[in-house]
């Protein structure tokens, strides 16, 4: 594409190739609950997809099923029947909603969704493991937890060659192996060595792109918005790692962005302030919380959101093809390990981003929901402001309990957030804020 | 081996059977944690480590306080505006013993153990230059990698340890420590011996007391305190009364306040509970013999109590639940929870649905370590209790 002409058709493809996808993804969820076909339950902080994918299970990620509910505003209708079930209003939104999608027989707003027959988790979060006992208990369903170690003091991470990072490794990798042999067993098919080396392939592919794509979210104007259009694109990443159709998206999806930093095309909104977010969306108001900040002209450049949702793609690693399984190993440890740095750690990673990206301010949205994400921020937040005195705005809510989602009480403290935004520039500009 | 020339907690020494109690009682009940400034007065140095369970003898050996972090009957003045809402109280007042310098620390290590327990490290590291770590502990002890990961895992800590306390931690040196600490185990499971068999013997708060104590003093000062109270409080002569028996389960990490576990004693047996069940983790004798660090992963992979925050397939919570009821002769069950605490309030559903399966009566509570009035409450459990009791 050299000419703008040719390249405005690019626009926008991302997002409605990204739409298309996920239908594609659903539909085939919806056939497989209908034949009663076999489907692994997984998360988005290391799902394994490499090693699901070349058994051919299709993958069902509860996290994006339950926030589909909160986005379609129609959350509270099950989370409201879980909590009937039992379940306290102080826990996961996420747990709750799939906890009743499966009392409703796997009825969810994007279709029907298959029982699982397996489900693997990372202990990236500790509710995975709390909520695949749920399904444990409800169906006898066998899970495996992947056990990767992170990072055991700030700062102190260890790299291939230390006796440490190699005792981590082999644990990963033995526990990988294990997980082939239960897959052997439940699917009755051998593992094949040449279809793994291609699903990790194209998951190179997909990592390449995504790193790329983060990179280029530098540009000015930035050329995506980090918590909307990111959002679609982490459903990307999460459903079609490792297949030849995620692989594509993201070669052309890097040819949009690539086009748009080219020909100086941002975001829908103009940019006049950028921003970073820590946490999870607001997914109940998701368009509507977005908008509290694109009405001043505040652009989301990027998010540790991004980051740890990725499962730590952003960490850029590629798996070595001639010792796939191993290098697998590494993989997991490293970019899941990455997932849960830049949540417990992201004060360290949001300072390196202010820069990178050119950042004005931090949005912190902690959440009732999310302890993983939400314990550390705002002691985060002090250590940051210190270091850095970027302003930042602390808002609390859910990212699917519209019962503690205050929208008036929201753009309160945004209306605010900005005003001090455009006086601190004002004030920049005339040479007074020194 | 843990040095101390003078005892942190002499307190009790000396003195009748009840009066010794109520020392311990004192000493658990205070927010001030006098034990530990005593050994820091007295030159020792301190790890502090975070609920659930933490190989001590590792730190023991090293000749240091371990400390277990649970939190404290205090408000979080300082700590409140490093934490936001939906939080349960441990992480505030654990950090706020730091912050208000009532525990000085050489070391703090947390777990992986609930989502919001692993952000401590982390925010522990911003806030002191003393090393602020997490030990993790394998969440897949079910893995043939877990008992040589875990060994590992131990001698990194090891390493850790030694650079703090400034001299190497011979194998000798914790085989002596393990040997300390399975006496203390044998003497935890005779006191819960007498709390399943005679628990007229010893009130709830009592033994409470008793076994928190093991997380503050040096557990060669533990050892005499239990070995020279078991025996009296066996020989007393207290009659049997027409209690429930029940079992207490839900505190496992924040502990409920010492007024409430007064109150449920006064009401009921307390006959078994999961109350600082990580003092209480390993269920037998680890081995003397051979690699010590090894003897102390296979004891945590195999020899293990269960909890919200551990997942085995050989320990499915519920059935280990009802096996401790059942094994307690217990009558019912207090379901309780920490406010805030996602395991804990995900694990009382599978519990309840559990034990309706069994016909085992339960109530369902939540608590928190502040609470002060516990008015309501109590009417609720004797309502409960008088239930089964004229049923």
């Amino acid at each position: 594409m050299s000419t703008l002409e040719d390249g405005s058709q690019l626009v926008g493809r991302g997002n409605k190739e990204g739409a298309a996808l996920f239908r594609d993804w659903f539909a085939e969820l919806n056939e497989t609950a209908r034949t009663g076909g076999q489907a692994a339950y997984v998360f988005v902080m290391g799902s394994t997809n490499e090693i699901l994918k070349t058994f051919d299970l299709p993958v069902v990620f509860p996290e994006i099923n339950s926030l589909q509910t909160a986005v379609r505003r129609v959350a509270h209708e099950y989370l409201e029947e879980a909590e009937d079930y039992g379940y306290s209003p102080d826990i996961c939104g996420y747990v709750k909603a799939d906890v009743a999608v499966q009392l409703r027989g796997g009825e969810h707003p994007m279709g029907n969704l298959p029982r699982p027959t397996i489900s693997v988790l990372t202990n990236a979060c500790n509710t995975y493991i709390k909520w695949a006992e749920i399904w444990e208990r409800m169906y006898g369903t066998p899970m495996f937890t992947i056990d990767v170690p992170g990072t055991r003091q700030a700062g102190k991470q260890t790299w291939a060659g230390n006796s440490d990072f190699e005792a981590d490794r082999n644990y990963v990798e033995v526990q990988l192996r294990e997980l082939i042999t239960l897959c052997e067993e439940i699917t009755g098919k051998t593992f094949d060595i040449d279809k793994f080396r291609e699903v990790l392939g194209h998951a190179n592919t997909m990592t390449r792109g995504w790193s790329r794509m983060l990179e280029l979210n530098a540009a000015r104007p930035s050329v995506f918005n980090a918590l909307t259009d990111g959002t679609i694109y982490l459903g990307v990443a999460n459903g079609f790692r490792g297949t030849a159709e995620g692989a594509a998206y993201f070669d052309r999806l890097v040819e949009e962005m690539e086009y748009k930093a080219a020909n100086g095309i941002g975001q829908t909104a103009e940019e006049k302030y950028r921003l970073l977010f820590v946490g999870v969306p607001c997914y109940p108001i998701f368009r509507r919380f977005n908008e509290l900040f694109t009405e001043w002209g505040g652009t989301f450049v990027n998010s540790t959101y991004l980051w740890f949702a990725s499962g730590g793609t952003n960490r850029g690693f590629e798996y070595d093809l001639d010792n796939p399984l191993a290098s697998l190993a590494e993989g997991m440890l490293v970019s899941v390990r990455d997932s849960m740095d830049s949540m417990f750690f992201q004060d360290d990673v949001l300072e390196q981003m202010i820069t990178d990206h050119h950042a004005d301010g931090v949005i912190y949205h902690p959440i009732k929901s999310c302890r993983t994400v939400s314990t550390g921020l705002a002691d985060g937040r002090r250590s940051l402001t210190e270091k850095t005195g970027t302003p930042s705005l602390f808002i609390e809510s859910d990212m699917m309990d519209r019962r503690v989602v205050s929208e008036a009480q929201m753009k309160n403290r945004i209306d605010a957030f900005f005003e001090g935004l455009v006086s601190r520039r004002q004030l920049a500009e005339t040479g007074q804020n020194d | 081996m843990s040095q101390f020339p003078n005892p942190t907690f002499p307190e009790w020494r000396d003195k009748s059977l009840d009066d010794a109690l109520l020392e311990c009682r004192d000493q658990v009940e205070s927010p001030d944690f006098e034990t530990v400034q005593r050994w820091r007065e007295a030159g020792g140095k301190v790890v502090g480590h975070f609920q659930v369970s933490f190989p001590e003898e590792i730190v023991h050996a090293a000749g240091m306080l371990p400390f277990k972090v649970r939190g404290a009957p205090t408000d979080p003045n300082l700590a409140d505006s490093h934490f936001g809402s939906y939080l349960c109280s441990i992480l505030k007042t654990s950090l706020e013993l730091a912050l208000s310098d009532k525990v000085e620390l050489d070391m703090f290590v947390s777990h992986p153990i609930c989502d919001a327990a692993r952000n401590l490290a982390a925010i522990w590291g911003r806030n002191f230059d003393y090393p602020c770590q997490t030990l993790y502990l394998p969440q897949n002890p079910n893995s043939t990698g877990s008992i040589d990961y875990l060994r590992h895992e131990y001698d990194r800590m090891r390493r850790v340890v030694e650079e703090i306390a400034g001299h190497e931690i011979t194998d000798e040196a914790l085989a002596q420590s393990i040997a300390v600490f399975n006496e203390n185990r044998r003497l935890m499971r005779e006191l819960y011996d007498i709390k399943r068999e005679q628990p007229w013997l010893i009130a709830a708060e009592d033994a409470y007391a008793l076994v928190s104590l093991a997380g503050m003093i040096p557990r060669e000062e533990h050892n005499e305190l239990l070995a020279t109270l078991l025996p009296q409080i066996r020989e007393r002569t207290a009659k049997q009364e027409d209690r429930i028996r029940v079992v207490f389960e839900g505190g496992f990490c924040e502990q409920p306040p010492f007024d409430l576990i007064r109150m449920l004693g006064r009401t009921c047996y307390l006959v078994d509970d999961d109350l600082h069940i990580g003092l209480r983790w390993i269920t037998d004798d680890v081995d003397l013999d051979g690699d010590p660090l090894r003897n102390l992963a296979v004891a945590y992979i195999e020899r293990s109590s269960y909890s919200p925050v551990q997942h085995d397939t050989r320990k499915p919570k519920e059935k280990m639940l009802i096996a401790r009821i059942n094994e307690a002769r217990a009558d019912a069950a207090i379901l309780a929870a920490a406010k805030m605490c996602e395991p804990g309030l995900e694990e009382q559903v599978a519990y309840t649905h559990a034990l309706d399966d069994e016909g085992i009566a339960y109530f369902v509570s939540e608590f928190e370590e502040n609470m002060t009035t516990f008015g309501q409450l109590e009417m609720q459990v004797e309502t409960f209790v008088e239930n089964l009791l004229f049923a």
